[in-house]
């Protein structure tokens, strides 16, 4: 496939060296991560944010909930042996409250996982995973319970999460999954990543931004209160 | 059918429809800190590509910061690094940044408000949750993440699909020694901290009419620990009257035309809302939080909730999980617990009139043995002003460390951090396991009233009480 390039100050530049992955199925074991209201605090300690890239993430997804101050495992599913490689999550509800830190979704794909599902999700979190290539989709809390059972009983058995019939199935069970239509859409596409997209209408921007009023620029010196 | 504010500014800052179906939104005012942009402006560069609007980004530095001793280099290599970042990147792309000798440093939800920057009418992001503060001047102000960071550098738009809008009236007249930070967590605690999923919350109703911008600017705040990713009060003469005379407001005639402009932005009264739900402002009691999440709230008078009195198995779970987690047993009051820790600031109550209303409080009156407590103004603006009233002083006097500013020991980024099991009375937003920099570390959400008072006993306990006469 051809790069795609696009203008920007009248010189070509490519956007990304190789055209955005269209992701349609994921094929995986499944883990389960519980609870509800799983924030992004507990998904990324604000300690591991002291960092100008997200390249030391890899590892780091869960820290506290998987390790004691030692260093030593708390028995966390995802660092039970019966689910080493596995790569789905199975969430609660509100999974990826709080704050809007990138890291969480980074993190989490950075240590290997392709896709989360879960009851609901928070709305920065869901954005900033979709715009990563991370798919979250939804399930029914019955369903995830089912779900969560079968990682337990059987966690060496291979799940499809499908995109496009919208299901995550083993060879003998099958569960619906939700999604909006317009981040499903930008994965089957493969045009989740929205910035190429962004970049099509500079003169409609334009327009827009000569029309918006700008905060006003100070004339220093000024003194205020409160 | 009239128009909400949200839907009026959606739609006079929409560039399109894009192929997936979502809305190429235009982004008045972008603000970056030195937390979610260097990722950001390290993709802009990977992908060579620019900033074109760079007079719509402002930048400061709050979330590393020391509140102690500011000198450089910090005694932490990483978040000195993170700071030279940030400072390479703005003059790189010409952004304007409030960096600490500007005398105009502080928390991005704390300076953009108090420089006037945020304006009725505007679209407003952040890479940071807690952007939806800005929307009690009636804006739509959104928390995102750093790859979308990007996309508004790079464009200034973001892909976005709207969300529905719940209309969350007050109605009645908040009772004596209850705040804005009260009404927030009552709200909260009643539709849960993923009631607001997929909504935006327009705050409405007579209290929160009656309510100064500092209020709202608290209650805005907190609206995504609800779950809405963005709140908003409609502007009206208490927003004006705040923003005139601001360093970046309109000025001379200006000023009148963007007053006309902003005010038609106001929900129509005939707008259709999503859903509708209405509080009594007289049954919100001093709220505080019993657990890890900030829905997890009670009363200061009542007593911790039994898990097995609650039905649902899940929800009976993350009880008794945020129990075991707090050391806490249910029948308990929390009143009586003893503090280990105070903490006086954050984006969510490090406001001039947060500390204009604990400092009579604390005046003659001295922090309980064994208890330390910090106050961290918000902005060096803050600061200033709160020297200059004596303010500063009474914290002093009281036995606080009257701290600089930034965002401290709401989740302790930099030095300021709970030890072990601490037990803090915060005026922060969130209780989230660990946030307060120990994974041990135990947070009780509460207004800086509450807070002052637990500072004053060195246990939790009832303001009202405390502050007889004075509150």
């Amino acid at each position: 496939m051809p790069v795609k390039f696009f203008v920007i100050n009248s010189n070509p530049l490519p956007l990304s060296p190789m055209p955005l992955e269209k992701i349609t199925t994921i094929c995986a074991r499944i883990v389960p991560v519980p609870g509800a209201n799983m924030d992004t605090d507990r998904i990324i300690p604000a300690r591991f944010l002291k960092c100008i890239t997200f390249d030391e993430l890899a590892g780091k997804m869960f820290y506290d909930e998987r390790f004691n101050a030692d260093g030593t495992s708390r028995g966390h599913p995802l660092d039970s042996p019966h689910h080493a490689g596995a790569a789905i999550i199975i969430g609660g509800e509100n999974f990826g409250c709080g704050s809007s830190r990138e890291h969480a979704p980074q993190a989490i794909r950075r240590s290997g996982i392709r896709a989360v599902i879960a009851e609901s999700f928070a709305e920065i979190f869901f954005g900033n995973a979709c715009g990563i290539g991370l798919p979250c989709v939804r399930a029914s809390a019955a369903d995830l319970e089912k779900l969560t059972q079968l990682a337990d009983e059987k966690p060496d058995e291979e799940w499809k999460l499908d995109l496009v019939s919208m299901t995550i199935s083993s060879s003998v069970d099958s569960f619906p999954v939700d999604m909006p239509a317009e981040p499903r859409d930008a994965f089957l596409q493969g045009k989740w990543d929205a910035v190429v997209e962004l970049m099509n209408s500079p003169e409609r921007v334009r327009q827009l931004s000569s029309s918006l009023p700008l905060p006003s620029l100070p004339s220093p010196p000024h003194s205020h209160a409160g | 059918m009239g128009k909400t504010l949200y839907r009026k500014v959606w739609d006079a800052h929409t560039v399109g429809v894009l192929p997936d179906g979502r809305t190429q939104l235009f982004v008045a005012t972008h603000y970056v800190h030195e937390v979610t942009s260097p990722q950001a402006f390290g993709m802009l560069k990977d992908l060579g590509l620019t900033v074109p609007y760079p007079e719509r980004t402002f930048a400061t530095v709050d979330h590393i910061i020391p509140t102690d001793e500011q000198s450089e280099p910090f005694a932490d290599a990483r978040a000195e690094s993170m700071l030279t970042a940030l400072r390479r990147n703005c003059k790189k792309y010409g952004i304007r940044f409030f960096d600490l000798p500007t005398g105009e440093q502080g928390i991005v939800h704390v300076i953009g408000p108090q420089l006037g920057i945020t304006q009725p009418g505007m679209t407003i992001v952040c890479g940071d949750s807690h952007t939806a503060t800005h929307g009690a001047v009636g804006a739509v102000a959104l928390g995102i993440g750093s790859t979308q960071v990007r996309d508004v550098l790079a464009t200034q738009t973001l892909a976005l699909s709207p969300l529905k809008v719940r209309r969350v009236r007050v109605e009645g007249s908040l009772r004596r020694g209850v705040t804005a930070k009260d009404v927030a967590l009552h709200i909260i605690g009643k539709l849960g901290a993923q009631g607001g999923l997929g909504y935006a919350y327009e705050f409405a109703g007579s209290a929160i009419e009656q309510m100064d911008m500092d209020g709202r600017f608290t209650l805005c705040n907190m609206a995504i620990e609800g779950g809405a990713r963005c709140g908003y009060v409609n502007p009206d003469d208490t927003t004006f009257t705040y923003l005139k005379g601001r360093p970046y407001s309109p000025k001379g005639t200006d000023w009148d035309a963007a007053v006309e402009r902003w005010k038609s932005f106001a929900s129509d009264a005939d707008a259709a809302y999503d859903d509708e739900v209405i509080i009594d402002a007289a049954c919100i009691e001093p709220t505080v939080t019993w657990g890890i999440s900030p829905d997890m709230s009670l009363g200061v008078n009542e007593l911790i909730p039994d898990p097995s009195a609650q039905e649902d198995p899940e929800k009976r779970h993350a009880m008794q999980a945020a129990l075991d987690y707090m050391k806490f047993s249910p029948g308990e009051s929390l009143k009586g617990k003893k503090i280990d820790v105070v903490f006086i600031g954050s984006c969510t109550n490090g406001r001039l009139a947060d500390f204009r209303a604990v400092a009579p409080l604390l005046k003659g009156k001295r922090v309980a043995p064994g208890v330390r407590a910090l106050a961290v103004p918000g902005s060096q603006m803050t600061a200033q002003q709160c020297e200059k009233e004596g303010i500063a002083d009474i914290f002093r006097e009281a036995g606080f460390e009257w701290r600089l500013p930034g965002c401290s020991m709401c989740l302790a980024m930099n030095p300021d951090r709970l030890e072990g099991d601490q037990l803090c009375a915060s005026t922060s937003n969130r209780n989230f396991k660990g946030r307060q920099g120990s994974p041990t570390g135990r947070t009780l959400l509460m207004s800086p009233i509450m807070a002052a008072a637990a500072a004053i006993t060195g246990c939790v306990c009832d303001a009202r009480e405390v502050f007889r006469d004075q509150l």
